[in-house]
C-alpha cells in the first residue's frame, strides 16, 4: 500500500534517475570533431573506371577473391553496391551514361562526421575515431544491424551466412595503414589521383580550388561538405549529383540530431510520471477513504 | 495439503494416510504440474488434435531455429542488407511489444486510477504482458547476430546516444517488472503465503515503474526509425513517431483484452470463476469505450503528422494506396467502437478490437518491414521458413499460456485469497 513515506521514496529514487540519465543528454551534445581529422576527396571528372582500387582495397583487407576479375568491365553493367548478396568489398565503382558522357562513380562509406550508424549502435561498436576514419569493434558487435537500418547511404554490411562470426563490413579508411603512416590502400593504388586523402578541412580547400578554377568543367558543389552534417569522404563531380545515384535527400542535419529531442525527453518522463501518478493515485485513494470513512460513521 | 485445496481436493485419494516423503513429492507433482491427475492420466488428456498439430508446428519451428543457429541466419531468413530486419523482428518487437502493452495499461487503470471494474482482468493483462514481453526477447535472442552478446548493452558497453540502448535496458527492466508483477499469481499457486504478501505489497511501487518504462519504451520502439529518414516511407516516416506508437500502444492493448476476454470465455470457461465470467460485457463495454478515444486521438494525430511532413503527394502512388487501407481501418474505427458502445452491443465492440489488431500489425509490419527501405528495388519480405519460425514460437507461446491459466488463478480469485488482492 502506498503511504505519504513511500511516495517521497519513489519521488527520490525518480530524481535519482533523471540526474542519472542527464548523463545521456549530455552524450548527445553537438559534435565538435577533431579539428585536424582526416578525410578522401573523390574527383568523378578524373575517374577513369580501371577498378585498381576495388583490387587494392581487396588486397589490403584480404577479402575473399571477387566472383568476377577486376579487370572484367562486365561488372558495370549493374549498379553495385559494396555489399550485394553477401559481404564481397568494401567499395565498388560505378559506371553511369550523363548526357553521353561516361562517368565513373566510387562508392564506400562516407565516414560521416557525425555518423547515423555510430550513433544508432547500442554497444558503442561503431565509433568516429580521433583521426576521421568510423571503425568497427567486433568485440563488443552484438549483431542488432540498427547500424544497417540507420545509414542514410546503405553502408554498413552484415555477414548474414556466419553462424559464430558474423561481422559487420564496410570501409574503414585503411585505418590500421593510417596509423602506421601509410596512405589508404585505394588512394594509393588510383593511377590517375581520382582520391585524394588528406586533412578533410584541406581537402574542403582542394576541393573548392578545382571547381572554381575550372567552373564550366565542376558542378559547383563538394558532396559531403555539408550532407548529414558532413562527411569524411568528399566528391566533386561534373555532372549533376543525382545523376551519379547520390542520395540527395540525406539532408544538412547531422543524424543524431534526429533523435536528440526524443533521448532528452528521457529525463522530463522518468521525473514526471511517478509525480503525476503518484498525485493520481493519493487523489482517488484520499476520496476512497473518505468515502469510507462517512460510511462507517453510518453505521 | 489442505492449505492448497482448491478445486481439485477430491482427486487427493490417500488423504489420511500418514505420508512418506516421497509421497509427499509425488502429489506436490500431480498437484501443481499435473492438475490432479497422474502422470498417465495428464499424458493422455495431452493427446488431443489440437496438441498434436500444436506438437509439429513446434518441432518444425524448432528444426529451423537449430538450422539458424548452427548455420547461417540466410539459412531461414529473407534478411539481407537491404533489409536488415526481417519478419523476426516486425512481429516479435515491433508487433508483439505493444500488444504487451496490456499489463500496463489495464494495472495503471486499476492500482493507479482506481477503477476496481477492471479488476477481473487485470491478471490476465499482466500475465499477457509477461509473455508478450519475454517472448519478444526471444525472438530477439533468433534474429541477433551474436545473440550470446545480448547482456553486453547493460554491462559490457554503453552506446547512450542510441535508442536502442534505451530500448534494450528498458525491456530488460521491464521484463523483470512484469515477472514480479504477476507472481502474487504464482505464489499464490505455490502456497507461499508470506512471499506473496510482499509481492502485493509492491504492486503500487511496480506500476508506477511500469508505467515510466513502457512509456519511454513504447515511443522509444518507432522512435529507432527516427534515424532513417529517406529510408522510411515519407507516410510512416514522421517526427511524431514515437508519440503515435505510445498512443497506439494502448489501442493495442486494448484491443487485445476485448480479444483475448472474448476468447477466455470461449476456450477457457473451465478456468475462469464467476466473478471472472459475470464482468466481463461490462468490462468489454468500458475498453470499447476507452479504445474508441484511444485510437480517435491516434488517427487524429497521424493525419496532422502527414500534413507536417508534406507527404500528401505520395497518395496516389502504390505505397499511398496501401497507407490508405491502413488508415481507413483505423480511422473507422473509433467510430464503430463507439457505436457499439452506444448500442451497448458487445459483439460490435469485439469486432471492432479484433479489427484494431489487424489495423495495428498492419501499422507495425509497414514500418519495420513494408515501408522501409522503399527506394530498394525488388526486396522479398519475408521467406516461408521465417513464416513457419514465427507461427511456432508464437503456438509455443499459446501453450506456455494455456500451461499458466491451467494452473495458477488468473482468470479466477484464488479460494484462499480472495478479498486479499490489492
Ligand atoms: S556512411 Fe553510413 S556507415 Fe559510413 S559513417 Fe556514415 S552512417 Fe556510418
Ligand atoms: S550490428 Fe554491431 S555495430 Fe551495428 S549497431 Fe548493432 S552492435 Fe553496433
Amino acid at each position: 500500500m502506498m503511504n505519504r513515506r513511500n511516495f517521497l521514496k519513489i519521488g527520490v529514487s525518480a530524481l535519482a534517475f533523471g540526474i542519472a540519465g542527464s548523463g545521456k543528454a549530455l552524450a548527445t551534445e553537438d559534435f565538435a570533431g577533431n579539428p585536424d581529422r582526416l578525410g578522401m576527396l573523390s574527383d568523378t571528372t578524373r575517374c577513369i573506371g580501371c577498378r585498381r582500387c576495388e583490387a587494392a582495397c581487396n588486397k589490403a583487407n584480404n577479402l575473399p577473391p571477387p566472383k568476377k576479375s577486376f579487370e572484367d568491365t562486365s561488372v558495370f553493367e549493374e549498379k553495385r553496391r559494396p555489399y550485394v548478396a553477401d559481404v564481397q568489398s568494401y567499395t565498388a565503382v560505378n559506371r553511369y551514361t550523363v548526357d553521353g558522357k561516361t562517368v565513373y562513380r566510387k562508392v564506400q562509406c562516407m565516414h560521416c562526421d557525425e555518423p547515423a550508424c555510430v550513433s544508432a549502435c547500442p554497444v558503442a561498436a561503431m565509433k568516429k575515431s580521433k583521426e576521421g576514419p568510423v571503425v568497427w569493434d567486433e568485440k563488443l558487435c552484438i549483431g542488432c544491424r540498427y547500424c544497417i537500418v540507420a545509414c542514410p547511404f546503405y553502408v554498413p554490411a552484415f555477414d548474414y551466412s556466419s553462424a559464430f562470426d558474423p561481422r559487420i563490413q564496410k570501409c574503414f579508411m585503411c585505418y590500421k595503414r593510417i596509423s602506421e603512416g601509410l596512405v589508404p590502400a585505394c588512394a594509393e593504388a588510383c593511377p590517375v589521383e581520382a582520391i585524394t586523402f588528406g586533412k578533410r578541412s584541406d581537402l574542403i580547400k582542394t576541393a573548392k580550388l578545382r571547381v572554381w578554377g575550372e567552373p564550366d568543367k565542376y558542378i559547383d558543389h563538394v558532396f559531403g561538405e555539408e550532407e548529414a552534417g558532413g562527411t569524411g569522404w568528399l566528391y566533386i563531380s561534373g555532372v549533376p549529383f543525382s545523376e551519379l545515384d547520390f542520395p540527395m535527400d540525406v539532408g544538412t542535419t547531422s543524424y543524431p540530431k534526429l533523435t536528440k529531442d526524443f533521448l532528452s525527453m528521457v529525463n522530463i518522463t522518468l521525473v514526471s510520471w511517478p509525480a503525476l501518478l503518484g498525485g493520481f493515485y493519493l487523489m482517488h485513494h484520499k476520496a476512497h477513504n473518505e468515502k469510507s470513512d462517512k460510511e462507517g460513521d453510518k453505521q | 495439503m489442505n492449505e492448497f485445496a482448491g478445486e481439485y481436493t477430491e482427486k487427493h485419494i490417500y488423504q489420511e494416510k500418514e505420508q512418506t516423503g516421497s509421497e509427499i513429492i509425488t502429489y506436490w507433482i500431480r498437484d501443481k504440474l499435473f492438475m490432479g491427475l497422474t502422470f498417465k492420466e495428464y499424458f493422455k488428456s495431452l493427446i488431443t488434435p489440437l496438441n498434436v498439430v500444436a506438437g509439429l508446428i513446434v518441432l518444425a519451428g524448432a528444426y529451423l531455429i537449430a538450422m539458424r543457429f548452427l548455420f547461417r541466419l540466410s539459412e531461414v531468413t529473407e534478411s539481407s542488407n537491404e533489409q536488415p530486419w526481417g519478419l523476426f523482428l516486425s512481429w516479435g518487437l515491433f508487433i508483439g511489444v505493444p500488444f504487451s502493452a496490456s499489463g500496463f495499461v489495464i494495472g495503471t487503470a486499476v492500482y493507479i486510477f482506481g477503477l476496481k471494474k477492471y479488476q477481473p482482468i487485470v491478471k490476465n493483462a499482466i500475465l499477457l504482458g509477461f509473455l508478450g514481453y519475454l517472448f519478444a526477447v526471444i525472438f530477439l535472442m533468433i534474429d541477433l547476430g551474436r545473440p550470446w552478446r545480448i547482456y553486453y548493452p547493460m554491462i559490457i558497453s554503453f552506446g547512450t546516444a542510441s535508442i536502442m540502448f534505451l530500448v534494450a535496458w528498458h525491456v530488460s527492466l521491464y521484463l523483470s517488472v512484469q515477472l514480479l508483477e504477476f507472481s502474487p499469481s504464482a505464489l499464490a499457486w505455490l502456497g507461499a503465503r508470506k512471499l506473496r504478501k510482499v509481492a502485493v505489497g509492491m504492486t503500487l511501487m511496480l506500476t508506477v515503474f511500469g508505467v515510466m518504462l513502457s512509456t519511454l519504451h513504447q515511443a522509444a520502439l518507432s522512435g529507432m526509425f527516427l534515424l532513417a529518414p529517406g529510408k522510411l516511407h515519407p507516410l510512416w516516416y514522421t517526427s511524431y513517431l514515437p508519440w503515435l506508437a505510445f498512443i497506439s500502444a494502448i489501442g493495442a492493448a486494448i484491443a487485445l483484452m476485448i480479444v483475448v476476454t472474448k476468447l477466455s470465455q470461449v476456450f477457457l470457461r473451465e478456468r475462469a470463476d464467476e466473478h471472472y465470467l459475470s464482468n466481463l460485457d461490462n468490462i468489454t463495454l468500458g475498453l470499447g469505450k476507452a479504445a474508441s478515444f484511444v485510437l480517435f486521438t491516434y488517427v487524429g494525430l497521424r493525419l496532422i503528422s502527414v500534413t507536417h511532413e508534406s507527404a500528401w503527394k505520395y497518395i496516389n502512388t502504390p505505397f499511398g494506396h496501401w497507407f490508405l487501407v491502413e488508415i481507413t481501418i483505423l480511422g473507422i474505427l473509433p467510430f464503430l467502437f463507439y457505436y457499439g458502445v452506444q448500442k451497448k452491443n458487445v459483439g460490435i465492440v469485439q469486432v471492432s478490437a479484433a479489427l484494431t489488431m489487424v489495423g495495428i500489425i498492419m501499422n507495425r509490419l509497414n514500418i519495420s518491414l513494408i515501408a522501409f527501405n522503399w527506394q530498394l528495388p525488388n526486396r522479398e519480405l519475408f521467406y516461408w521458413k521465417e513464416f513457419v519460425v514465427v507461427i511456432a514460437v508464437v503456438t509455443i507461446e499459446i501453450i506456455v499460456y494455456r500451461w499458466v491459466v491451467n494452473r495458477m488463478p488468473v482468470l479466477r480469485q484464488h479460494p484462499d485469497y480472495i478479498g486479499d488482492e490489492h
